[in-house]
């Protein structure tokens, strides 16, 4: 049994790895195969699918684009194969499978459900895209927090509690203070001292991160529920009337069509996040600094032989992520609701550890991972109202099913920070 | 580093228990090698902020504090009278009333306590089982709904005879849990899937599972538009223990499954191997034991302990489904088996502390309106302390010996 058992062990491994590679274009052809049958196929024909494009006050109105339902999604369909077949050409040559195309046949597929889905009804394309971006930007937001702590091997499963402690610091300060930029400065800082807490827990005592993560989550919600019942909800006018950020339109770009009202017609803290994810992509992957993030958190033993203090760049890196976290924990109240309520992150934290991981730890697939679950929450909002064929609580475990089906190596390989997750201790 | 594999090896236990110490010399050894007193320190401390939470945020306080510097007595009197009315109402709420003339209502807070224990004990032991085995299991909560939901479609659906409905509706229940479990243990296995990354996911789909089934027929109570169930049938609800109180069977079988999880893991083969595997993987590996294998196995076992807490709290507390059934258990849970050390009879005094303090906060939220959500932050603090001796050690200033959590257990998501 053991010798033969290891024997196993390491040819499965071997087998493994191999398999793993012909995993995503398999998954793409299946699901593209898929699609063609159940949106394109089996779907009656004679419907059509229509999208409204503009929006009240649009310079240019464009009429709203009405496709018939059937071929559109067999087209849809059709591309999701193409993609899926350059897949494996790609995985013949054993070459890897490059981000841009995991992102069109994501779009392609999801337009082609999307297209089944309103088939005989009208939806508006640009009032769903900008649903999914609001769903999106604190899901992005905790993205950059955890990757900026997991890039330099410290596992955050704190960004809930960082969301939720910026979300209620910023409303309750713009609340007493009756200003909505003191809360806007003091969100990160809310973020900063839960992650203060981790990173003293997890590097100077060496308590397991995922712990002290899931700790926090209980404490902070804890905390702000207190709170919430004491202060905040008996004396609402005081403690919880922080009002919301106006949205300012850009210039000229505000004014473009379908781009225009979703991207840049927005709350100042949206304009944040735009700067955040380019300022973290170009930090991480064009700066000495990032080599020096990145080395931490894939061989911390080699990079403190070439003199960088690991422990130090850990800590700091977990506070600036809080800070991120704290941040974009203000759009719920200063930027979305307006005010502070009850659990309000609602698992937030959690997707947008989904979304790091879909993403593989880098900002640009973390944002697209992050718009990809914010469509999904926003469609079963939207199909909800036009009465769906799939029960909207489905849709809402899309983004947990993928996640799932993506660590377990079924769409493309996933490869974390080797260090993650590991203490550093000096010998 | 030598600290921390000394800690190991005490957490494994197999040192212990090799010269069979008697039950004294046990306690003894507990008491002076300082866990106990760790413990106890850290719920003093956790207490002490949770008090000064309360008095902090306490309007009357505030009100007294305005005008500080003309009376200050007023504000210290305004703040002793805040958290002692606070805490006295929560010692009430969960052991002992001594303002009730009968024993009966007297000790009615207690029953309210093991009520409140039965469901974490049971999670808890879920929690503690994983952690053995070297694996975080975040999704009791999931493992809880699925174990619930098992349980309560069972219990309102099918018509059996009077004690065979009950043990099948429990058993559906177990197994209904240690099959979500098991999803994580299985892709844990087979695909290195990170287990932390798999059940907090399962946590979220067993949610949104359980908010669709409550649309159904099935699951529909007639009458009612809410999702809610109906009532589970009379004969499968775990008959209540006594009169006045929801205390019910319940509390016994997650004892008794405490028992049966000290005996797997001290006395069974398949114990061994878990904690071997837990202990370290290579090392097991290279005995011959199949750490894919412990992997699945001890997860199916976490899920159907914690499918136990679900069906325990469908049939013996609530006895209908809804979509708070769980409600936060599963993350409760997790604190209970840190505080307990992972082991089981640890693991059932820490269920029966915070049972006692989610029973004593339901009495001092109704008392003196503080709200019940200090329970979370005094639960996270102690595990929090318990966690790190050496910053208790530095708060106090004194020598506690003891060992901490989880450092040797810290791995990366692959891993």
């Amino acid at each position: 049994m053991s010798t033969g058992d290891t024997g196993n062990e390491v040819g499965s491994w071997a087998e493994r790895a191999l398999r793993r590679r012909w995993r995503a274009p398999v998954m793409f052809t299946v699901l593209g195969l898929g699609a063609l049958v159940l949106f394109g196929l089996l779907a009656p024909g004679g419907e059509r699918s229509t999208f409204g494009i503009s929006t009240a006050g649009d310079i240019v109105e464009i009429d709203p684009v009405g496709v018939p339902s059937r071929q559109a999604a067999i087209l849809l369909a059709l591309l999701c194969l193409a993609v899926a077949g350059y897949a494996l050409l790609l995985t013949a040559r054993a070459e890897p499978v490059p981000l841009w195309l995991s992102v069109l046949f994501g779009s392609a597929f999801v337009l082609s459900f999307l297209t089944w889905a309103v088939a005989g009804e009208t939806i508006s394309l640009t009032g769903a895209l900008q649903g999914s971006l609001a769903l999106s930007v604190p899901l992005i937001f905790g993205a950059l927090c955890g990757m900026l702590g997991e890039r330099t091997g410290v596992i955050n499963i704190a960004i809930e509690g960082q969301l939720l402690a910026g979300a209620f610091l910023s409303g309750v300060v713009a609340s007493l203070l009756g200003n909505l930029w003191v809360g806007l400065i003091a969100a990160p800082v809310a973020g900063l001292l839960v992650a203060y807490l981790l990173a003293v827990f997890s590097i100077r005592y060496l308590v397991n991160q995922i712990i002290v993560g899931v700790v926090l989550n209980v404490l902070v919600l804890g905390l702000t529920n207190f709170l919430y019942g004491r202060l905040l909800s008996p004396q609402a006018q005081t403690w919880n009337s922080p009002g919301r950020f106006p949205r300012w339109k850009l210039p000229v770009l505000g004014d473009i069509p379908v781009v225009g009202p979703v991207l840049f017609d927005q709350t100042v803290i949206v304009y944040c996040m735009y700067v955040a994810v380019l300022v973290v992509h170009v930090a991480l992957f064009h700066t000495r600094w990032g080599l020096r993030v990145r080395a931490v958190g894939e061989h911390p033993e080699a990079a403190d032989t070439a003199g960088i203090a690991v422990n130090v760049v850990r800590f700091r890196n977990v506070l600036i992520g809080g800070a991120v976290a704290g941040f974009g924990g203000a759009y719920f109240t200063l930027g979305a609701i307006g005010v502070f309520s009850r659990e309000m992150t609602a698992g937030a934290g959690f997707i947008a550890l989904a979304a790091m991981i879909l993403g593989r730890w880098k900002p640009m697939g973390a944002v697209f991972a992050a718009l990809l679950f914010g469509f999904a929450n926003n469609l079963q909002s939207v199909l909800g109202i036009i009465g769906s064929p799939i029960p909207s609580e489905f849709m809402l475990m899309a983004p947990y099913v993928l996640t799932i089906f993506a660590v377990a190596g079924l769409v493309g390989r996933i490869r974390p920070p080797a260090a993650n997750g590991q203490p550093y201790i000096k010998s | 580093m030598s600290e921390q594999e000394h800690d190991t090896t005490a957490t494994s236990g197999g040192e212990q228990r090799q010269q069979e110490p008697s039950v004294s010399q046990r306690l003894w050894r507990e008491l002076t090698t300082g866990s106990a007193m760790l413990t106890v320190l850290s719920i003093v401390l956790a207490l002490a902020i949770g008090g000064l939470l309360i008095i902090l945020s306490d309007p009357r306080v505030q009100q007294a504090a305005g005008y500080f510097a003309d009376r200050p007595s007023d504000t210290f009197a305004a703040a002793w009278q805040s958290v002692s009315s606070a805490y006295a109402a929560m010692f009430r709420g969960s052991l002992v009333d001594f303002g009730e003339y009968s024993v009966v209502r007297a000790v009615r807070p207690l029953a309210a306590t093991l009520t409140n224990a039965t469901p974490l004990i049971a999670a808890g032991l879920a929690v503690a089982i994983a952690f053995r085995t070297g694996l975080l299991n975040i999704g009791a909560e999931g493992q809880i709904i699925l174990g619930a939901v098992g349980a309560g479609y069972i219990g309102f659906t099918m018509d059996l005879p009077v004690v065979v409905h009950l043990v099948v509706a429990v058993l559906g229940g177990v197994l209904a849990g240690a099959f979500w479990g098991g999803i994580a243990g299985f892709l844990k296995a087979r695909t290195g899937a990170h287990e932390v990354i798999v059940t907090i996911m399962l946590n979220y789909i067993a949610r949104f599972l359980l908010a669709y089934l409550l649309t159904l027929e099935a699951f529909r109570r007639a009458g009612r538009s809410d999702p809610i169930s109906p009532y589970v049938a009379e004969s499968a609800q775990l008959p209540r223990l006594f009169e006045g109180s929801r205390l019910h069977l319940g509390f016994l079988l997650a004892v008794v499954a405490a028992a049966v999880v000290w005996w797997l893991l001290t006395r069974s083969t398949i114990g061994f191997r878990l904690r071997a595997v837990g202990f370290n993987a290579h090392a097991a590996t290279t005995a011959g034991m199949s750490v894919a294998r412990s992997y699945t196995l001890a997860m199916c076992i976490a899920g159907g302990l914690a499918g136990l807490a679900g069906a325990s709290q469908v049939l013996g507390t609530e006895r209908f489904l809804s979509s708070g059934i769980s409600g936060g258990l599963g993350f409760d849970a997790i604190t209970v088996a840190l505080l307990g050390r992972a082991n089981p009879w640890g693991t059932v005094a820490a269920g029966l502390l915070f049972g006692a303090l989610r029973a004593g906060a339901v009495t001092m939220q109704a008392e003196t309106g503080t709200p019940i959500d200090i329970v979370l932050v005094v639960q996270s603090l102690i595990v929090l302390f318990i966690a790190a001796p050496p910053l208790v050690r530095a708060i106090f200033r004194i020598r506690v010996r003891s060992r901490g959590l989880g450092a040797p257990e810290a791995r990366g998501w692959e891993a």
